[in-house]
């Protein structure tokens, strides 16, 4: 074999670990759908659980985790972006900044389960929120930051800097320039960010389990104070812990959660792929 | 605009300073919760170091309600699941990286990288369930093992889970090599197979370090997943064949436990006392990944 017989081949292995790495994850989608889509109807998507989750729907574990996503939204949003602004705009190269970029890298990194720790400790008994939603969203919103942080910055980042020069040679201050010139531009990349961030919070698990998860619970939320079902929480719950439980509710579960997570994240990949058509630098 | 124009410049200048100053609070308000988490853990996890002897935690044994808390076998289970699941995630990763970076087309790249983020997005209780239905059965009736929920099981989920992470990252140390590397071995007269193994991965040598760390991170904190397909037996994994067994990590442990444990027991600040370790490691492999990005940037970025 000379070398370009050697590289032919190489090239034809390369694609072919490419689709050992692709192909299960359509496999993951297509034996879920196929196997779940029995389950989802009218019923499954509106109704209370019944006889013990092995019936009915999964209504109260959706609008749970419908609320949870807001909760986490409304607390992760102002201070992620607030984060990033500080960092791309205002922030010189300095060691504090380094140690903030840093701080961002290990949130990133922390366990999803020690978050949960962190919102038992904190927002649970600490702070005496209960297990709650609102206990939930915060310790979610926590773990969220440091993508809404890192990709917000990169949004704003690639504003080209005459955007800012121009903003002040009219008069107008910095902050006028961020608002009125530099978020504009980069709010299709934040919103992105925001949305993959939240897809996230939404799919986890681990940090609800001690902070909001109720096992059963037949009713919808009254108020931030309460205790919810949650999509993903519920999906382990009936995996493991009820026998009997019909494999077809499992998976039907299961694909609802996969389709909610993987619907946000069609919306984010065309929201960026749209404003970077449009975008006129 | 009416509202900037009502302004005297006093109030103006006012208007930016408190601005700044808020977000210069949001800014640093992640130094904030990563002292936060940390301080939590003290407080609740260091008790269990104190009221219980070393030589219990330091043993083989996890039985909490006969007062046995031994973290080695969750220590040892922790790595040996990791571990295989990095040593899977290595190659394919390098190796999708290369492909999308150096020689796919650009219609395969157009498929391959939203296919990637997408296995991004998937949650960690979805796999879990599909390696517990799907996976653990297959494995059972292919390596004749009694159970399908074993170490090798949670390694397999584990190793897709962590590679997005390698992926993305291996591909921007990819891109960080400077043209001129390539055109050099180029014009040597290497061909592009040559050129990519002998010159442009070397060179990108530290960012695949920096994406193994980073997604060894990930991979030691992972926990529906793992406590889903790993069978959750507190055995030493020390035997050849305790990869093909079942084994139990921290992580999950802590998710298992936490829930039925009465705040203030001794129980209670030991499951503290593991997500204290955990944060410990995770922020140990954070760090050398962040030295190593952050040597890349001084040095310009080799661009």
């Amino acid at each position: 074999m000379d070398r370009y017989q050697i590289q032919r081949v190489g090239f034809v292995v390369l694609g072919l670990v490419a689709v050992i790495v692709v192909a299960p994850i359509l496999v993951v989608i297509g034996a879920i759908a196929v196997r779940g889509i029995g389950a989802v109807d009218w019923v499954f998507l509106t109704q209370m659980p019944r006889d013990g989750m092995r019936a009915g729907g999964i209504f109260p574990a959706i609008v749970g985790t419908v609320w949870l996503t807001l909760g986490t939204a409304l607390a992760a949003i102002p201070v992620g972006v607030g984060g990033a602004i500080y960092l791309s705009e205002y922030a010189r190269d300095n060691l504090l900044t380094r140690a903030i970029r840093l701080a961002i890298i290990n949130l990133a990194g922390v366990p999803s389960v020690v978050y949960g720790l962190f919102g038992l400790g904190l927002f649970v008994l600490f702070l005496q929120f209960g297990t709650s939603i609102i206990a939930g969203s915060l310790t979610l919103a926590i773990m969220t930051l440091p993508i809404i942080i890192s990709t917000a910055e990169e949004a704003l980042r690639a504003v080209p800097t005459e955007f800012r020069t121009v903003s002040a040679s009219l008069g107008g201050t910095r902050w006028q320039g961020i608002r009125r010139v530099v978020l504009p531009q980069a709010m299709p990349g934040i919103i992105t960010g925001v949305i993959l961030g939240l897809l996230r919070a939404a799919g986890e698990t681990a940090p609800i389990l001690f902070t909001v998860a109720a096992f059963f619970l037949p009713r919808l939320p009254q108020s931030p104070l309460d205790q919810t079902m949650a999509l993903p929480y519920h999906l382990y719950v009936i995996s493991t812990q009820v026998p009997g439980m019909p494999p077809q509710i499992q998976y039907g579960t299961a694909l609802v959660l996969l389709a909610l997570v993987l619907s946000l994240n069609i919306v984010a990949t065309l929201i960026r792929r749209y404003y970077r058509r449009r975008r006129e630098w | 605009m009416a509202d900037e124009k009502v302004l005297t410049n006093g109030q103006t200048r006012r208007a930016e300073f408190v601005i700044e100053a808020i977000v210069r609070v949001l800014g640093f308000s992640a130094i904030g919760f990563v002292t936060l988490i940390f301080l939590f853990l003290l407080r609740e996890g260091v008790p269990a170091f104190l009221e219980i002897a070393p030589g219990n935690l330091l043993g083989s044994r996890w039985y909490p309600t006969f007062g046995l808390f031994g973290m080695l076998p969750l220590i040892l289970g922790s790595l040996l699941v990791t571990v295989t699941a990095i040593i899977i995630a290595l190659p394919l990763g390098v190796a999708t990286a290369v492909f999308v970076r150096e020689v796919a087309p650009n219609w395969a790249r157009g498929v391959l990288k939203p296919m990637i983020e997408v296995l991004a997005g998937i949650p960690s209780v979805v796999l879990g369930f599909f390696g517990m239905t799907l996976v653990a059965p297959l494995i059972r009736q292919r390596l004749g093992t009694p159970t399908g929920l074993t170490a090798f099981t949670g390694a397999v989920i584990l190793a897709y889970m962590s590679l997005p992470t390698i992926i993305s990252v291996a591909e921007d140390a990819l891109d960080a090599v400077p043209k001129s590397y390539r055109d050099g071995a180029r014009a040597m007269g290497a061909t592009e197979w040559q050129t990519i193994w002998r010159v442009v991965v070397p060179a990108a040598r530290s960012g695949v370090v920096t994406a193994v760390m980073l997604g060894l991170g990930r991979a030691i904190g992972e926990t529906m997943a793992v406590m889903l397909v790993t069978g959750n037996a507190a055995r030493m994994p020390l035997t050849l064949d305790s990869l093909f067994r079942p084994a139990r990590t921290m992580t999950a442990t802590v998710a298992a436990e936490m829930g039925e444990v009465a705040q203030g027991s001794v129980h209670y600040h030991v499951l503290f006392g593991i997500g204290l370790i955990l944060f410990i490691l995770t922020f140990a492999i954070n760090l050398t990944a962040a030295v190593a990005i952050f040597q890349k940037r001084r040095r310009g970025g080799l661009r």
